[in-house]
C-alpha cells in the first residue's frame, strides 16, 4: 500500500478495494509507529473528522481524484481547530479559527488532513534543528538533518508516514529537504498557490508548495491548491492550473540550460556525479543542453539574507503578547509585556533574524543594504530573463552537499550557504522542483529544475519523464520498509 | 559592516527583544558574522538598476471594497491569554 501512487491509491478507494478509513488507518498507524525516530509530526490528527470523511466519500463517487488521499501540512498551514505552532513556543497552543486557502481547496478536494508536519521555527532554517518541538530525523540515517525547513514534512514521505506533505519554500525550503530525503518536491511560481492562511515569514518570497515521492502526486495536488485567491492581493490571476501527465518520456525539442560553474565547483564528487548523469539522461532522451551562465547569482546569498530578515522583521511584529500567541506573565507595563513575550516565545535563530532584518531596515542602512539588496534582487532576475530566452527549462544541484549529520552546521553562516543553489530562484519568484537522482554514499542526493513563470507544466513534465525510465524515487530507507 | 555592543542594543530595544547579559558577546558575533556576509552585495555595482520590491510587482490584485463578514470577534478574541467580550486587555497605558 505504501510505495503506491495517488492515482493506484485513488483507484483502489474508487473501486472499493479499500475504504477512505482503511487507506487512512493504514498512515496513521504509521505516524504512530515512527514518530520517536522520526519527530517528523507535531500534531496527529487523531480523530479524523467524520463529516471530512463522508464529504471525501461523495467525492470519491463523483471521480474526484484527492478524495480520499491523506495528507500532512507543514506546521505553519492553519488548520481550522487543529493546533498550528509553526514549530515555536509563541504558538506552541495556537488553534486557529479557521483554514489557509491551501488546506481549505485540499480538504474541498475530499483529501483527509493526517496531522501537521514539524519544520525550522517559522520556517527559517535549512535543517529542521531550529524546532521549538525538538529537530527532525533523516529517514535515511537519523544522525542526519533532512534539510529544512519542511524537513518534517520530507522526512514523514520519504518514511512513508504520509503519501503526500504540504512544505512552503522561502529560500529552498522545498527543494533542499525533498533532496536530502529522496523525494520530489515543487515550489511554484511565486502567487500560483494563496499565502492566506500561511504564517508569514518573507511576504515576497514564501510560496505554497507540495511534496510526495514522484512528480505524477505532486502535480495532482498542486493543481488543486492553486487558483486566483481574493484573500490573498498577490495571488495571481491565472485561472486554477491543471497538471496533465505526459505519455512518453521523449524529450526531444526541450532545451535544458546547465549552470556548468556550478557543477564544476561541486566539491562534493558524488553529487557531481549524479548530476551530470541526470543531465546526460536528459541528452539520451533528446533534450539539447545548452551551457547557461547565471553572473549575479553569486550575489543571491548575501542579498536574500537583508531581504528576508527585513520582510521577517516586519511580519513577526504582530507577536506582541496581546492578541494571540505566548504572553508573559505579571507584566508591569506594555513595554515589558511586548518585550518578554516576544523574548521568551521566539527561539534563537528566529531572534537573530529579526535583529538582522530590523537593523537593514533602520536609518542609515535601508538604503545601503535593503534597496541595494532589491537592486540585486533585479539582476538575479534579468539573469534568468535571460537563460529563459535560449532555453526551456534549468537544470542545476539542489544542494552543494548531502544531508548533514546534526550539529554539525548550527553555528555560524556555513548553513546559510548551503542554499546558493535555491535562492536565486526564489528571488525571481520562479517556479522549480527537487528530484531525487541517486545515491551517494547511501544518501540521497537531489536534481533542481527551475522554469519559466507559470510554467509549473513543463518541470513536473519533465520530473515525471525522467520517472517514468528511473526508479531513483521509488527508493525507501531500509528501516522504514 | 559590523556593530558594537551599543548598537547591538539599540537594534534589540527596536525589536522589542531583550538580550541577556551571558548572551550579549556570543549574538554580537553571530549578528556580525552574517553582516559579514551581507557585505558582498556591494560587489556589484547597482547605480542604473531598479529595485525589485516583489516578483509580481505587475498584478498586486486589490479586491472591491465591500463590507465582509467579520463574525469572527470571539473567537479571535479568545485566542488571547487576557480579554473581555470585546477587547484585549494589556497592562494599564495611562496613568
Amino acid at each position: 500500500m505504501i510505495n503506491l501512487s495517488i492515482r493506484e491509491m485513488s483507484s483502489l478507494l474508487a473501486s472499493k478495494q479499500i475504504s477512505i478509513q482503511e487507506l487512512c488507518g493504514v498512515y496513521h498507524d504509521r505516524c504512530r509507529a515512527h514518530n520517536q525516530s522520526t519527530n517528523a509530526i507535531i500534531t496527529l490528527n487523531e480523530e479524523f473528522n467524520a463529516d471530512q470523511i463522508l464529504q471525501a466519500e461523495k467525492q470519491l463517487n463523483g471521480n474526484q481524484l484527492l478524495a480520499g488521499i491523506p495528507v500532512l501540512h507543514k506546521d505553519l498551514f492553519c488548520t481550522n481547530n487543529l493546533k498550528t505552532t509553526c514549530a515555536s513556543k509563541m504558538l506552541a497552543n495556537f488553534i486557529p479559527p479557521y483554514d489557509a486557502t491551501a488546506v481549505k481547496k485540499l480538504n474541498d478536494s475530499g483529501m483527509i488532513t493526517l496531522g501537521k508536519a514539524n519544520m525550522d521555527e517559522f520556517a527559517m532554517g535549512s535543517s529542521n534543528e531550529h524546532s521549538a518541538f525538538g529537530a527532525v530525523n533523516n529517514p535515511w540515517d537519523l544522525n542526519r538533518v533532512p534539510g529544512g525547513s519542511s524537513g518534517g514534512s520530507a522526512a514523514a514521505v520519504a518514511a512513508r508516514m504520509s503519501p503526500v506533505a504540504t512544505g512552503t519554500d522561502t529560500g529552498g525550503s522545498i527543494r533542499q529537504p525533498a533532496a536530502f530525503c529522496g523525494i520530489t518536491g515543487i515550489k511554484p511560481s511565486y502567487g500560483r498557490v494563496s499565502r492566506y492562511g500561511m504564517v508569514a515569514f518573507a511576504s515576497s518570497l514564501d510560496q505554497g508548495g507540495v511534496m510526495a515521492p514522484a512528480a505524477d502526486d505532486c502535480g495532482l495536488v498542486l493543481s488543486a491548491m492553486t487558483g486566483h485567491d481574493t484573500l490573498d492581493s498577490t495571488s495571481s490571476k491565472q485561472p486554477q492550473w491543471q497538471w496533465k501527465k505526459p505519455n512518453s518520456p521523449d524529450l526531444t525539442g526541450l532545451k535544458v540550460g546547465v549552470v556548468s560553474t556550478w557543477i564544476d565547483e561541486l566539491q562534493d564528487e558524488g553529487i557531481k556525479l549524479k548530476t551530470l548523469e541526470a543531465i546526460n539522461h536528459f541528452k539520451d532522451n533528446g533534450a539539447e543542453i545548452i551551457d547557461i551562465e547565471l553572473p549575479y547569482a553569486e550575489l543571491a546569498v548575501s542579498a536574500y539574507y537583508v531581504l528576508a530578515p527585513a520582510e521577517c522583521s516586519s511580519n513577526l511584529s504582530r507577536f506582541d503578547g496581546v492578541r494571540f500567541g505566548h504572553q508573559a506573565e505579571n507584566a508591569k507595563d506594555l513595554e515589558y509585556l511586548y518585550r518578554t513575550s516576544r523574548t521568551e516565545g521566539f527561539g534563537e535563530e528566529v531572534k537573530k533574524r529579526i535583529m538582522i532584518g530590523t537593523w537593514a531596515l533602520s536609518s542609515g542602512y535601508y538604503d545601503a543594504y535593503y534597496i541595494k539588496a532589491q537592486k540585486i534582487r533585479r539582476l538575479i532576475s534579468e539573469d534568468f530573463s535571460k537563460a529563459f530566452s535560449e532555453v526551456d527549462i534549468l537544470a542545476c544541484p539542489v544542494s552543494p552537499e548531502l544531508p548533514f549529520k546534526h550539529g554539525e552546521k548550527i553555528e555560524g553562516v556555513n548553513m546559510y550557504q548551503a542554499d546558493k543553489y535555491t535562492i536565486p530562484a526564489s528571488l525571481a519568484g520562479l517556479p522549480c522542483l527537487s528530484m531525487p537522482i541517486g545515491f551517494s554514499e547511501n544518501l540521497p542526493v537531489g536534481l533542481q529544475l527551475i522554469g519559466r513563470y507559470f510554467d509549473e507544466q513543463r518541470i513536473l513534465s519533465v520530473a515525471d519523464k525522467y520517472q517514468q525510465q528511473t526508479q531513483h524515487h521509488l527508493q525507501m530507507p531500509e528501516a522504514f520498509l | 559592516m559590523s556593530i558594537n555592543r551599543k548598537e547591538l542594543e539599540e537594534i534589540a530595544a527596536l525589536a522589542q527583544l531583550n538580550i541577556p547579559e551571558q548572551q550579549v558577546s556570543q549574538i554580537n558575533q553571530s549578528l556580525n558574522q552574517v553582516m559579514n556576509m551581507i557585505e558582498h552585495i556591494n560587489d556589484a555595482n547597482t547605480d542604473e538598476v531598479k529595485p525589485m520590491a516583489h516578483p509580481n510587482d505587475a498584478w498586486q490584485t486589490p479586491r472591491q471594497d465591500e463590507v465582509s463578514d467579520c463574525s469572527h470577534k470571539q473567537a479571535l478574541l479568545s485566542l488571547s491569554a487576557h480579554a473581555d467580550e470585546d477587547h484585549y486587555l494589556v497592562p494599564k497605558v495611562i496613568e
